[in-house]
């Protein structure tokens, strides 16, 4: 049994959320992601979940760390300037493994920037954001559905691999309201598990892994009690700063994401079959690209679209697939070019990689992208 | 077929609203729809405009690039949204508040919305479902029995009947 | 219990000896939490320590429970998270005096605020240890520091006095020299249901103690020992008196108001649908 709803794209992150089994939300209101907190505070108690509304966009962040320690599934949501808030402790998240969801709707920026406006300006900070090296998965969805399907995958993504995990929107998916079907009860729904030891209290060793890289990861008062720190730390949790031990724990956090990149990263081809040229475009941009390869189609130009669900890690295999195949590639995206940046360094020249950027407070149109694909596809 | 509406007027008048309503009685009839919306940071005042596209087949680009209809519920609202506005389009503006039409060459209908409101039911808060009935009879874009069904699904309970009455008057101001 | 059983049993195998300067007082106040949930016999998987960062914050790691050596100054806001998430844990929160009440300061004020039930010692030794002696807004006006070489032109907070407006319902005061009262005070503190702020005055002889001239370990205690009185003794003094002299025991303690992770339990069964 489903029903037919038209959501917001907020208001569908927030399904998503409660249908993979959110039951903490530690937010600060900040446009264009309040929606995903307003919902939740009304949504979570009814479930018996609890809503913080902390006192700064860095108390949400820790409160969610917090609760996740206590072994619930958690959420906070944001966007540009409580994104750079959070950073110092979604570095923390990633360096002590724990797994939680940041939805950040970007907006343009920097600072206060332009707070109704969309832009996709974030894409390099949800990558490098924090300081030091380290590794998290950032998702990108381009439809109102798909808020609510990345959102179930962030889920099972940041439990996999007990990292953060962020949603990156943009405020044309945030706030469009589009048609969704969703199940009458999320009871169905399979709930992302986190991974417990399978040793006693006395034996465990709380970063200790299988070959998984991924350790297990108690709740505070299972009875497993352990140490979480941001230091550097070897398998049993307590610092260590030698360098045998930075190393481990460094090309642990790195394999533990990069030996998956099969089932982490994916990516959306529209008509890819025959392409000659392809436009490379996320999120809201993509809406725009759609219209504009069918468009181009109607003209006779062989275009496809090539679209990365998951923006971090980047989808550098399927890029370089691309290198060999195509003509030229179109990047079209709503900031100065971040994303192109990668797309060029994994094709190495091997393909002209054109950039569309568009950073005026308004999404392109279709008709505008079609003038871009012509000009570089000459 | 594919059917672009923009909303527009000042912040408070519930043009954000009655965008959701047309976009869920469009699905209620079966067909797609978007609604998207822009708006300054002032919760009452400032122009505000609502979009909706409707169609039988997916929608992509969210915004409305090709208006067939705009509503222009303030003089600056009339103004400032109707630069796209081609001879095919239709312009609906609420005579209360727009005395200046902006340059349009295709059919307009100048409509006492607003003074509908007060006058036949006290109060200017229905306006925006008095749009929606003159909009619906205008173009048929969704079906009567949807606009109502979605109508009453969004408007607080007690509101019911007096929400069905603004409907039909806006109906009424279509000849 | 002896202090030996209670290192056996409460501090974790291996992780001593700690990190801290000899003549440091922040072994005591840890101690002296030990103590305290050793006295109420408390449930190891049952209690939470968290920490920020600094030196105090290296207690976390000794302790055996559930423990987080957080970020600076996040301590405050991670416990409010463990806490909410699972109400059945007590939680404690170690930080010191730059870690609670700068960078973290305004966490501090918004958790007294919300009266969310958890305990936090400030080791207050009234400068910044870790990074050499700088200046914390618990630094007295003209003490010096490395970063206040002409000592120091700002005022300093009454941290005690400052929780309590904020809304603490548990506010109270000891020393290094009173061991016996500091750990009754962090029991009581424990047991009271609500936010509870325990201020730890220990000495830092390295990197405030020196600079200062005060002396070594001893005289830093001996310090302790001479400006503390207990808050009968002190409210009975002149304002002349009272100048150079601070307060010791409980502060403050209000029992009237509702303990945050209940009243959202109430908002639960409320948003339930129940009374």
């Amino acid at each position: 049994m489903s029903k037919i709803l038209l959501l917001q794209g907020n208001q569908a992150v927030v399904e998503g959320a409660i249908a993979a089994g959110v039951r903490f939300f530690g937010g600060y209101p900040i446009t264009p992601s309040t929606e995903v907190a307003e919902a939740l505070a009304e949504k979570l108690p009814r479930l018996g979940g609890k809503f913080i509304q902390m006192e700064d966009e860095i108390a949400s962040m820790g409160a969610i760390i917090g609760a996740a320690l206590a072994g619930k599934k958690v959420m906070t949501a944001t966007s540009g300037p409580g994104f750079s808030l959070k950073q110092e402790l979604i570095g923390y998240a990633c360096a002590a493994e724990i797994p939680l969801v940041i939805v950040n709707v970007q907006r343009v920026g920097p600072s206060t920037g332009q707070p109704t406006s969309p832009s996709q300006g974030d894409v390099m900070q949800a990558r490098w954001g924090t300081h030091g090296d380290h590794w998290l998965i950032a998702l990108t969805p381009a439809s109102v559905p798909e808020c609510f399907d990345l959102t179930l995958r962030a889920y099972a993504l940041s439990e996999k691999y007990r990292t953060p995990v962020i949603l990156l929107m943009d405020e044309i998916i945030g706030h469009m309201r589009e048609k969704i079907e969703l199940p009458e009860s999320y009871d169905e729904i399979p709930q992302a598990e986190r991974k417990q030891p399978d040793c006693s209290p006395e034996d465990f060793l709380a970063y200790a892994t299988d070959d998984s890289l991924v350790p297990a990861m108690p709740a505070f008062g299972s009875g497993y009690r352990y140490h979480v720190t941001g230091l550097i730390h070897d398998e049993t949790g307590f610092p260590k700063g030698t360098p045998a031990a930075t190393l481990a724990a460094t090309n642990r956090q790195y394999n533990k994401i990069h030996n998956n990149l099969d089932d982490i990263v994916e990516v959306d081809y529209y008509q890819m079959t025959d392409a000659e040229y392809a436009i490379v475009a996320y999120g809201g941009a993509a809406r725009a690209a759609y219209d504009a390869v069918d468009c181009a189609r109607a003209e006779g130009i062989k275009v496809g679209l090539v679209r990365p669900i998951t923006i971090w890690p980047f989808a550098e295999k399927q890029m370089q697939n691309l290198a060999s195949k195509l003509k030229h590639i179109l990047v079209h995206e709503l900031n100065c070019g971040q994303y192109v940046l990668e797309v060029e360094r994994a094709v190495a020249g091997k393909v002209p990689v054109t950039l569309f950027a568009k950073y005026d407070n308004e999404p392109a149109t279709p008709s505008e992208v079609l003038a871009e694909m012509k000009k570089a596809f000459k | 077929m594919k059917y672009e509406l923009r909303l527009s007027g000042t912040g408070g008048q519930g043009l954000i609203l009655a965008g959701i309503i047309l976009a869920e009685a469009a699905l209620l009839d079966g067909k797609l729809a978007i609604q998207s919306q822009s708006y300054g940071p002032e919760a009452r005042g400032g122009a505000s405009k609502s979009e909706v596209i409707i169609a039988d087949t997916d929608i992509h680009f969210p915004k409305v690039t090709n208006p067939n209809l705009l509503l222009a519920m303030s003089q600056e609202a009339a103004l400032k949204y109707s630069d796209d506005l081609n001879k095919e389009g239709i312009l609906v503006t609420d005579s209360l508040f727009v005395s200046q039409l902006p340059h349009h060459l295709g059919k307009v209908y100048e409509l006492p919305i607003t003074h509908t409101a007060k006058e036949c039911l006290g109060k200017a808060l229905f306006s925006n479902i008095i749009a929606l009935g003159a909009i619906v009879k205008l173009t048929g874009i969704v079906s009567e029995e949807s606009i109502v069904k979605a109508v009453l699904h969004r408007v607080p309970a007690g509101t019911e009947e007096i929400n069905k009455k603004a409907i039909q008057l806006g109906m009424e101001l279509i000849k | 219990m002896s202090m030996e059983e209670m290192i056996d049993k409460y501090f974790r195998p291996g992780r001593l000896p700690h990190i801290w300067c000899p003549g440091c007082g922040n072994g005591i106040v840890t101690g002296c939490i030990v103590k305290a949930i050793a006295k109420l016999n408390l449930e190891k998987n049952d209690v939470a320590v968290i920490s920020g960062i600094g030196c105090s914050s290296r207690a976390s790691g000794y302790l055996d429970f559930n423990t987080v050596h957080s970020a600076h100054g996040r301590a405050i806001p991670i416990a409010t998270g463990v806490k909410l998430a699972e109400p059945k844990l007590n939680v404690i929160v170690v930080t010191g005096d730059g870690d609670a009440t700068a960078i973290g300061g305004n966490h501090l004020i918004h958790a007294a605020r919300r009266n969310i039930d958890m305990t936090v010692v400030l080791y207050n030794n009234n400068i910044y240890g870790m990074t050499g002696g700088q200046y914390s807004p618990l630094t007295p006006e003209h003490a010096k520091a490395t970063t206040a070489p002409y000592g120091t032109v700002e005022r300093s907070f009454d941290i005690a006095e400052l929780a309590k407006a904020a809304g603490a319902t548990f506010v109270a005061r000891g020393t290094t020299f009173h061991a016996p009262l500091l750990a009754d005070l962090i029991t009581k503190g424990i047991e009271h249901k609500g936010f509870s702020l325990i201020e730890a005055i220990t000495g830092c002889p390295i990197s405030f103690g020196r600079q200062n001239k005060i002396g070594g370990p001893a005289e830093m205690i001996q310090w302790q020992r001479d400006h503390a009185l207990p808050l009968a003794a002190f409210d009975k003094l002149s304002a002349e008196q009272k100048s150079g002299k601070f307060p010791i025991g409980i502060l403050y303690q209000n029992n009237d108001c509702k303990e945050y992770t209940e009243a959202y339990d109430e908002l639960i069964v409320a948003a339930q649908g129940g009374k």
